[in-house]
C-alpha cells in the first residue's frame, strides 16, 4: 500500500465519529472507538442500537456517511481502498454462521485462500486442518455444514475466517444462535483465540463472557456510544441511568 | 438483522429460528413452478387406460352403420403410425431439443442480467423476460416466422432459414424469459448472509456468484428446467400452423390420403395426444423425484 504508516503502536482499528443511516433513519450518530493492537473489546447494548452496523462498517459491508474509519492505517471507505487489503486483514464470524452449504468443513476453510489469495493447495490444505484442530473439530474435515451442529457450525465459520491470516476478528453475536450447550464450545474457541493476542471485536448479549474476556466494553444505544470503560468498572461502577438499567434488566 | 430462511437447506432442527428450517418448496401465496409436471404425475393410471380402451373400442358404436368401420380406420392408423412417429413425433422432439437448448443458453444470460447491480443492463433484461413469458407462444411463433427473412446473407454466404428452424427461434423465445426467471428466482433464493459471507472473505462479484451462489441453486434449478422442457414438447405441435412437417402435420397428410373419412380423426389425433403423454409422463415424474430428493439433502 502506497505510503502506509501505520505502526503497533497506533490503534489497529480507529473509528472516528462515524455516521450512518439506512435512507432516512440515522443508525450511526457520530460513533468513535479505538482499538489497539492484540485488545478484545466487547459491544453492548439493547436489540437496534446499531451493534451490527458499526461492526459491518468496519469491513465495509455497510457504508458510512460520514466520518472515518481506519483498519491499520487503511481509510476503510476511501473509494480507491483496494477492498482486498481490506479483508484479508479483517476476518467476520456471523450469528447464522453463513458456512457454504455445498461444500464440506474443510472445503468451507480452503476456499478462500485457494481462490481469493491464490496459495497452493497443498499448503492450505495444511493450514486448514490445522485450523480444524484448534476449534477442535478433527474428524469432521468432511461433513457438511447440514450434518453438523450449530455450535460445530460456528466454530467451522471461525476456522475459516482464521484461513485467511486476519490481524482483527469481527465477532457479531456469533452464540445468539445457538443452543445453550453449545454456546460454552464457540466462546472458548473465541477465548483461545484472544488468549494468543488476536485483535478481537464482540457484539455480545454474554455479559459474563463479556466480562471475563474483554479489554474494554463499550455500551451503545440509539446510535451513539453512551458509555465505556475496562470491564469491572464498567459492570460495577456504570455511571449512565441508561447503560445502568440495561444492565439491571439483563443481569 | 432480519432473518432469511434458506431455501432448500436442511438443518439438524432443534431451534426455531426461522432461518434454519427446510425450506417449504410451496409457500402460501407463491406461484408453483411444476404445476404442469404435477398435474401430469397425478393423471392416475385408469385414465390412461380407459382412454385406450375408449379409443378402440367407444367409436365402434358410433359408426358402426357405416361401411368404413372403426377396426379400418384403427388399421390405417397402423399403417401409418411408423411415418407419423418417424418423420412426424421425432421431429418434434427435434424442435423441442434445440428451442430447449437455445433458450436455456439464452434463459440463463438474461437470467443473471437481471441480478446485475448495473441498472443499465438490469431494467432491460425485465422487460425482455417480461414481454416473453407474458406473450401467447403462437403470436411470437408468427412474428418470428414473419420477421425473419427465408434466407440470409452472411458475409458472402447465403444460408436458407427453414421454416421450422424459425419455429426453434419462435419457441425458444418464452423458454427464454421463464429460464430466465428460474435463475432469477433461483439466485435470489440464496440467504443474503451467503453474499456478505463470501464478500467478507474478499471474493469479488462475479467470484461470489460463479462459485458460492449457482453452485447452491444449481440442482434447485433442475426441476422447473425439466417442467418447462415439458412444456415446450406438448406446444411443438403448435409449429404446424407454420407448415412444419411434425406430427400434426403429418397426421392431417396421412388422414387426406385415407380419403378424409372422418372416422380416423379420433384415432388420428388421440394417437397424437397419446404419444405426447407417453413422452412427458417419464420426464414429470423424475421432476417431481428430482425436486423432493433436492428439498430434503443439501
Ligand atoms: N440494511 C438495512 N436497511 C435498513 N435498515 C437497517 C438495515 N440494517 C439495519 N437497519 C436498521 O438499523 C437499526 C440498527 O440495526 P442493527 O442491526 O445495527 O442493530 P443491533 O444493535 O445489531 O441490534 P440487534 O441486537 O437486534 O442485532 C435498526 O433499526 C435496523 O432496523
Ligand atoms: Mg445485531
Amino acid at each position: 500500500m502506497e505510503n502506509n504508516t501505520w505502526s503497533d503502536d497506533q490503534p489497529i482499528v480507529s473509528i472516528q465519529n462515524v455516521h450512518k443511516s439506512f435512507g432516512a433513519l440515522e443508525v450511526l450518530k457520530g460513533v468513535s472507538l479505538d482499538v489497539m493492537k492484540g485488545e478484545v473489546i466487547c459491544i453492548i447494548g439493547p436489540s437496534g442500537s446499531g451493534k451490527s452496523t458499526l461492526i459491518r462498517c468496519i469491513n465495509a459491508l455497510n457504508d458510512i456517511q460520514a466520518g472515518s474509519i481506519k483498519v491499520e492505517g487503511l481509510e476503510v471507505h476511501d473509494s480507491k481502498l483496494d477492498q482486498l487489503e481490506l479483508r484479508k486483514r479483517v476476518g467476520m464470524v456471523f450469528q447464522q454462521y453463513n458456512l457454504f452449504p455445498h461444500k464440506t468443513a474443510l472445503e468451507n476453510v480452503m476456499m478462500a485462500p485457494i481462490k481469493v489469495l491464490k496459495q497452493p493447495k497443498d499448503e492450505v490444505e495444511k493450514r486448514a486442518r490445522a485450523l480444524i484442530e484448534k476449534v477442535r473439530l478433527q474428524g469432521k474435515e468432511d461433513a457438511y455444514p447440514g450434518e453438523l451442529s450449530g455450535g460445530q457450525q460456528q466454530r467451522v465459520a471461525i476456522a475459516r475466517s482464521l484461513a485467511m491470516n486476519p490481524d482483527v476478528m469481527l465477532f457479531d453475536e456469533v452464540t445468539a444462535a445457538l443452543d445453550p450447550e453449545t454456546v460454552k464450545e464457540v466462546l472458548v474457541t473465541i477465548k483461545d483465540l484472544a488468549e494468543e493476542g488476536m485483535t478481537c471485536i464482540l457484539v455480545t448479549h454474554e455479559m459474563g463472557f463479556a466480562r471475563e474476556i474483554a479489554d474494554h466494553i463499550y455500551f451503545t444505544d440509539r446510535g451513539v456510544i453512551v458509555e465505556h470503560g475496562p470491564p469491572d468498572t464498567f459492570f460495577d461502577n456504570a455511571s449512565d441511568p441508561r447503560t445502568r438499567e440495561f444492565l439491571s434488566q439483563i443481569l | 438483522m432480519s432473518m432469511r430462511s434458506i431455501p432448500g437447506i436442511h438443518s439438524h432442527g432443534k431451534t426455531d429460528l426461522p432461518v434454519l428450517k427446510p425450506f417449504n418448496a410451496r409457500a402460501a401465496g407463491e406461484a408453483d413452478d411444476l404445476l404442469f409436471s404435477r398435474w401430469l404425475v397425478s393423471i392416475p393410471g385408469y385414465v390412461w387406460f380407459m382412454a385406450i380402451i375408449g379409443l378402440v373400442v367407444g367409436p365402434q358404436f358410433a359408426w358402426a352403420a357405416t361401411s368404413y368401420t372403426y377396426s379400418d380406420a384403427l388399421e390405417a392408423l397402423v399403417k401409418w403410425m411408423p411415418f407419423i412417429v418417424k418423420s412426424g413425433f421425432l421431429f418434434n422432439v427435434l424442435i423441442s431439443f434445440f428451442a430447449m437448448l437455445i433458450g436455456t443458453f439464452l434463459g440463463v444470460i438474461l437470467g443473471l442480467m437481471q441480478i446485475s447491480p448495473n441498472r443499465f443492463i438490469k431494467v432491460p433484461a425485465q422487460i425482455i423476460t417480461q414481454t416473453f413469458r407474458n406473450s401467447p407462444w403462437l403470436v411470437l411463433l408468427f412474428i418470428v416466422l414473419l420477421a425473419l427473412p427465408f434466407e440470409m446473407t452472411i458475409a458472402g454466404v447465403t444460408i436458407r432459414i427453414p421454416d421450422w428452424m424459425k419455429a426453434v427461434f419462435g419457441l425458444c423465445l418464452p423458454i427464454m424469459a421463464n429460464i430466465a426467471e428460474i435463475v432469477r428466482g433461483a439466485v435470489q433464493s440464496v440467504p443474503s448472509g451467503q453474499w456478505e459471507a463470501s464478500e467478507s472473505l474478499a471474493f469479488t462479484r462475479q467470484q461470489t456468484l460463479w462459485q458460492i451462489i449457482l453452485p447452491q441453486c444449481f440442482r434447485r434449478m433442475i426441476p422447473p428446467w425439466m417442467n418447462w422442457y415439458a412444456i415446450l414438447t406438448m406446444a411443438t405441435p403448435l409449429c404446424s400452423l407454420l407448415g412444419v412437417e411434425e406430427i400434426i402435420t403429418l397426421s392431417r397428410q396421412a388422414i387426406e390420403a385415407e380419403n378424409n373419412r372422418p372416422e380416423l380423426l379420433v384415432p388420428f389425433y388421440g394417437f397424437a395426444l397419446l404419444i405426447f403423454f407417453a413422452y412427458c409422463y417419464p420426464i414429470a415424474r423424475a421432476t417431481l423425484a428430482l425436486e423432493r430428493r433436492f428439498a430434503v439433502k443439501l
